[in-house]
């Protein structure tokens, strides 16, 4: 870069100068080299008459005309300009700086103060000793009743029953009209520790209830891209009724750790791993990837993985403790888009 | 911790862990140790022990209340009050007696080194209990098909008010009653009420009418926590969504929404003299929001869900730390001094002094206009 420098600096000052910057140059083997031109491509925008404006001419044609040329000739700028970054990149070998990482909005996050420390003691008796401890103490195995909204269609009622493969001793049951507040009881009479429930509207599934049972909590996701197993290019066979591994991924805030922890209670312990078959939960912006894989270690360094299905992508819109009761029951987190959305760079979980 | 613990906030939460917030040095401490933590040390009810705020009284859900000593900075005495079922829905202090509320609806008030303690029913479904600020031996209760009640602790046996259910509506049909907090207006006898069903509703025990004098609805969702502001003329309410709104209690308009609560509000509180509201929930979060501009002033995460919380009655909490005891009788000449030297102000004169105060403007116009000239000149 500081070749780079050396170049545009001499370019500002335009020749005068030039002989007396050189000797500066000539420490470093390229930076002279470049530096000629450096100050022949400064030139023709310098060049360029700096009150003109596309905006300014009044026919649209010419306009339109003029604005297509400035644009190529920005862009022949952009590419020459890389180019040559390229080409210092090569010469200066080994010695060239490394790449800048991109900014995203993702490592540009806002500082989340909940972010949850493993060594907090507070935070992790409050998680030994949550809903889910005794899924976690093994004391009890995962028992999942799925349903879906009343009087189901084609696509949700094959995506509840892609659903109950991919999750071991999960039962599918027609919702019948009955309410969940009358299911509940009777789940939690019949042993069952986890609800889910696939909301549709004109026959795509959008919606996903979670609950936690015997008491709670319960979340609400929105769901989308809905992919079933017959949509998916490249699709694996169908996947075996071999407990699979679980991955949890970026699950950092205090909220984002009991979604996590919601999750991993859906599936048995000890997976086992002679069916290679992995369930993702993929946590990125926010959004939470569902992927179920089947991976194979093709030696040493290599893996493949086959994709399974089905594929979706959920958003929590709340999390409410206790079990299901929209009307009184209490949020422990709700999403509200205009006072929480104001910043690109926040994420909550 | 051997240090007085001067926090303005003292915040009780479900894993049953005492927390104290200093907001000028804006620092939070646990006052209980993590390893002797459990979840039936959950903290449902808190007040303190007397005018100083010397001792916080914290409920817990094995019965037992705790007295943590803020001077000595440790928890002292442990007053097993166990009775009727539930957990605490109120707790206060009564000349030296605690007076305790659990679920069931059983009223208790237990005299230090006595066995006769007077026990009241107040019925089922208790929700809330609270002691008049100003009247101590008064007593409100109401919860879940359980109306308004005002006792009289020196006169147990009936309640000196029993409100009345409202009218039945257009068909015909009971309505329900869910009360979930309340609150005695000061100076005055009315009592405030907030329930599930999302009313806000004032009582008045000095009317004949024993119906609300005053119903309002907030949002949509069940209200959970109230408190009324010093000067009451309005109320602070809190719902399940975590949505705060600031009521004028006179005409019952909607006077402002507090912003920034995620989750359930449990406990509001406000300050007894300065225009600050604090707040805290399910969602892990303590906030202080102004009343004046509504502005969020603090956010502190507390990391366990939050039960309920108190607000010290301090006042001039920036100056306490330079001079902690410091005679308020020195400030007071000093202001008296200062109002002696004062001239009375006539009304001509402060309309000469706007007139005053335009004129700078003016003249600051004119001056940049000149620059502008000149520079054009230039």
């Amino acid at each position: 870069m500081a070749a780079g420098k050396n170049s545009e600096s001499g370019g500002e000052k335009k020749g005068k100068k030039r002989k007396s910057r050189t000797p500066e140059g000539n420490h470093e083997p390229d930076g002279s080299g470049e530096q000629p031109g450096g100050t022949g491509e400064q030139q023709p925008a310098a060049a360029f008459p700096p009150a003109f404006s596309v905006s300014e001419i009044k026919n649209k044609q010419r306009r339109h005309f003029m604005f297509m040329k400035l644009k190529m000739e920005k862009r022949k700028e952009k590419l020459a300009l890389k180019k040559k970054r390229k080409k210092e990149r090569e010469a200066l070998g080994d010695k060239a700086p490394p790449k800048a990482v991109p900014k995203t909005i993702e490592n540009q996050r806002v500082y989340d103060e909940t972010t949850v420390d493993p060594a907090d003691e507070e935070v992790a008796y409050d998680a030994a000793t949550d809903e889910f401890a005794p899924y976690f103490n093994r004391q009890t195995t995962p028992k999942i009743l799925i349903t879906t909204s009343d009087r189901p269609r084609g696509r949700s009622v094959r995506f509840t029953e892609q659903l109950s493969s991919i999750i071991p001793n999960s039962h599918v049951y027609y919702r019948r009209g009955l309410a969940l507040k009358k299911i509940i009881p009777q789940c939690v009479a019949r042993d069952f520790t986890d609800l889910i429930v696939i909301n549709e509207d004109r026959k795509v599934p959008n919606g996903l209830v979670l609950s936690h049972l015997p008491d709670g909590p319960t979340a609400h996701f929105k769901m989308s891209n809905t992919r079933l197993r017959k949509e998916i290019k490249r699709k694996g066979k169908e996947p075996t009724e071999h407990k699979p591994e679980v991955i949890l991924n970026n699950f950092t805030t205090r909220l984002g750790h009991s979604i996590g922890r919601m999750f991993a209670s859906l599936y048995p312990h000890d997976p086992h791993f002679i069916g290679r078959q992995v369930a993702t939960f993929h946590n990125q912006r926010d959004y939470i990837f569902f992927r179920y894989h089947r991976y194979i270690f093709k030696n040493e360094k290599k893996v493949g993985i086959q994709e399974l299905g089905p594929r979706f992508t959920l958003k929590l819109r709340s999390l409410q403790k206790g079990t299901f009761d929209s009307k009184y029951g209490e949020y422990e987190w709700i999403h509200k888009r205009h006072q929480m959305d104001t910043n690109r760079r926040k994420f909550h979980l | 911790m051997a240090a007085p613990a001067r926090n303005h906030v003292w915040v009780g939460t479900e894993t049953g862990v005492l927390k104290g917030i200093d907001l000028v040095k804006k620092q939070a401490s646990n006052y209980t140790e993590i390893s002797s933590l459990d979840r039936s040390q959950e903290v449902n009810a808190m007040c303190f022990g007397d005018p100083q705020e010397s001792e916080v009284l914290l409920g817990c859900r094995d019965g037992t209340v705790r007295v943590f000593n803020t001077e000595k900075s440790k928890f002292t005495e442990l007053h097993e009050c166990r009775g009727g079922e539930g957990v605490f829905r109120g707790l206060g202090v009564l000349d030296n007696a605690l007076v305790t509320c659990v679920e069931s609806g059983l009223l208790k008030v237990w005299k230090e080194g006595s066995n006769e303690n007077l026990e009241v029913q107040v019925g089922p479904g208790v929700e809330k209990m609270r002691l008049c600020d100003a009247q101590r031996h008064k007593v409100g209760t109401g919860g879940k098909e359980n109306q308004l009640k005002i006792w009289d602790l020196q006169r147990p046996e009936e309640p000196v008010f029993r409100a009345k259910n409202v009218r039945n509506d257009w068909l015909d049909l009971r309505v329900p009653e869910w009360i979930r907090d309340l609150g005695f207006i000061p100076e005055s006898d009315k009592v405030v009420t907030c329930t599930s069903y999302h009313q806000v509703r004032i009582y008045d025990p000095c009317s004949p009418q024993r119906r609300p004098v005053l119903e309002v609805l907030f949002d949509e969702d069940p209200l959970t926590a109230l408190s009324i502001t010093p000067d009451g003329r309005s109320v602070v309410v809190g719902n399940s969504h975590g949505n705060m709104g600031v009521i004028d209690l006179r005409k019952g308009r909607l006077l402002c929404v507090l912003k920034g609560s995620a989750g359930s509000v449990r406990s509001i509180q406000c300050h007894s003299s300065m225009p600050v509201v604090a707040s805290c929930g399910l969602d892990r979060f303590m906030r202080l929001h102004s009343l004046t501009d509504k502005k969020l002033l603090h956010k502190v995460y507390l990391k366990s869900r939050l039960n309920c919380l108190l607000l010290t009655s301090r006042d001039k909490w920036e100056e306490e730390e330079l001079t902690p005891v410091m005679a308020d009788e020195v400030k007071e000449e000093e202001e008296d001094e200062v109002w002696k030297k004062m001239e009375t102000v006539a009304d001509k004169s402060s309309s000469k002094k706007r007139k005053e105060a335009q004129k700078p403007d003016v003249v600051d116009a004119t001056t940049r206009n000149t620059s502008k000239k000149k520079k054009k000149a230039v």
